[in-house]
């Protein structure tokens, strides 16, 4: 009788066996929740270091928690996009028309003040300046320019929409709301920017259709997409949930 | 502009309204006199103010679903401003693709809170009567693609400012509160691709734009007692105070939308 062989060739992707028997992959942080490990316990295997986890240094941050922890999150969104926005006015891909080069200029200043400001507001608190891998984008390329700014810019949006209710204070919710709207401007001028005059500044991929609402992201789903561009370590375990 | 019908209707939920008024009380005697624009610039003060008791509380906090019914009677007025609009034909056919989509939106938006609300037990307030000439102010609203595009943008910037000045009424509901943030970004989306149709930023510059009402505040540029044009390198006036949207309170929102809601 011959035997089944059984051969991995490749690592096997995370997977769930529903009732069903059907194996679906899944994304990690899902995974390690199916498995009954908390997403503060599964946050903690994203971060480098192991011990020390009150100090910053210069591999990893730790956020904190609280309202003083979000606020850290939405500041190292706020620097990722504050680093993107620099490089990209400092040297603009070929032939940029001057309207776009006011455009991209304009949110570089915004991402900076917005930057600024949570670092000024959490004094102490703040978290150190993180480090950045834009590797992955071309700078000379327009479409790879644009793309990642929409990418940024919808995160963004989803991230603040998201914390909202992991706010304490009204008054630091009137805050992130003042800056959500602004950062939903700029992913609605670069999406427009991309497909002119089409439904894609705010489009079916973003927004909804059966209720007309916005992308919302947890902090861990957020920052797991942010990984590909954040060198630093980011310990988010405190996080409130 | 229908005013005597705003004033009979809310006589008869709030019988002593005319006390209130007082002084203004010579204005509604004087009406006849008045011309056409001095009423409608006067009115939405006495409006506001009137509408201050009948649907505010006084002292009391509004509940989240007296919140939701004020939201949804200004998704029901971008709603049937974009469906008229649509249907009028003054949106020229290579920006249909922006406005449907804005359309689509805003009427998702209506059905999705009437929905929260009688999930709440709460009961959604009925669609108002419209008129977005605004008694003649804004004529030509659904003829000249300028006007319109001028009321939408209003609608949008006040429709962002207005979830905004209110998200922390909604403290209390997580599910709500982030059902708010989602539709309030949502409207950002459509107030910066419709300032850009005017050859404007899509974001707000200084206290710029029409009617005043809709842009007052948005000069402003301490936030959370920080100056912001201090920080880092300095930045201009004009970055501080695009950086930052402003919200609205609910008396500011209600005087604004006032002159378009006949009943």
């Amino acid at each position: 009788m011959e035997k089944d062989v059984n051969i991995i060739s490749k690592p096997p992707k995370e997977v769930v066996v529903t009732p069903g028997g059907i194996m679906t992959p899944i994304s990690r942080m899902s995974f390690l929740k199916y498995l009954g490990i908390s997403t503060a316990a599964a946050s903690l295997l994203f971060t480098a270091s192991s011990c020390s986890d009150d100090d910053d240094g210069p591999g990893s941050v730790n956020l904190g928690s609280g309202d003083t922890g979000i606020l850290n999150y939405a500041y190292l969104l706020e620097q990722l996009e504050a680093a993107f926005y620099v490089k990209v006015t400092a040297s603009f891909y070929a032939s940029i028309p001057d309207a776009e080069k006011t455009i991209l200029q304009d949110i570089r200043d915004h991402e900076l003040a917005h930057r600024d400001f949570f670092k000024k507001a959490l004094g102490k608190d703040a978290i150190a300046d993180a480090t950045f891998d834009f590797s992955s984008i071309d700078f000379t390329n327009r479409s790879s320019v644009l793309g990642a700014a929409k990418t940024f810019e919808d995160l963004g949006v989803s991230a603040y929409n998201g914390a909202g209710k992991l706010l304490v204070s009204a008054d630091l919710l009137l805050i992130a709301g003042k800056i959500v709207s602004v950062e939903a401007r700029h992913a609605s001028a670069i999406r427009d920017l991309l497909n002119p005059y089409s439904a894609d500044f705010a489009g079916d991929d973003i927004v909804t259709v059966s209720n007309g609402l916005d992308a919302s992201n947890p902090p861990a789903t957020v920052l797991t997409a942010a990984r590909t561009y954040v060198k630093t370590s980011v310990d988010f375990s405190g996080l409130p949930s | 502009m229908n005013f005597f019908k705003i004033i009979e209707a809310i006589e008869k939920t709030d019988p002593e309204v005319y006390e209130r008024l007082d002084s203004r009380r010579a204005m509604f005697k004087n009406m006849a006199g008045f011309s056409t624009k001095v009423a409608v610039a006067a009115a939405p003060i006495a409006v506001a103010s009137v509408f201050k008791k009948a649907y505010g509380r006084g002292a009391a906090a509004d509940s989240v679903v007296d919140v939701l019914n004020y939201a949804l009677t200004l998704e029901y007025l971008e709603s049937s401003f974009y469906n008229e609009g649509v249907d009028s034909g003054v949106i020229p056919a290579n920006r249909l693709a922006i406005f449907n989509q804005i359309k689509k939106h805003e009427s998702a938006h209506v059905t999705f809170l009437v929905n929260t609300i009688k999930s709440l037990s709460g009961t959604p307030v009925s669609e108002p009567d419209f008129d977005f000439t605004a008694g003649g102010a804004y004529s030509t609203v659904f003829s000249d693609y300028n006007v319109f595009l001028t009321l939408s943008q209003a609608f949008e910037d006040t429709g962002v400012r207005a979830y905004k000045g209110r998200a922390g009424e909604l403290i209390s509901n997580d599910a709500v509160l982030t059902a708010a943030l989602q539709i309030h970004s949502v409207e950002a989306r459509h107030a910066s691709v419709v300032r850009r149709l005017r050859a404007e930023k899509g974001w707000i510059t200084g206290a710029t734009g029409s009617p005043s009402a809709s842009y007052a505040g948005e000069d402003n540029k301490t936030q959370a007692t920080i100056d912001i044009t201090t920080l880092g390198a300095g930045y201009s006036v004009n970055a501080a105070t695009e950086a930052f949207d402003e919200p609205l309170t609910k008396d500011q929102v209600l005087a604004i939308v006032a002159p378009f809601i006949q009943s």
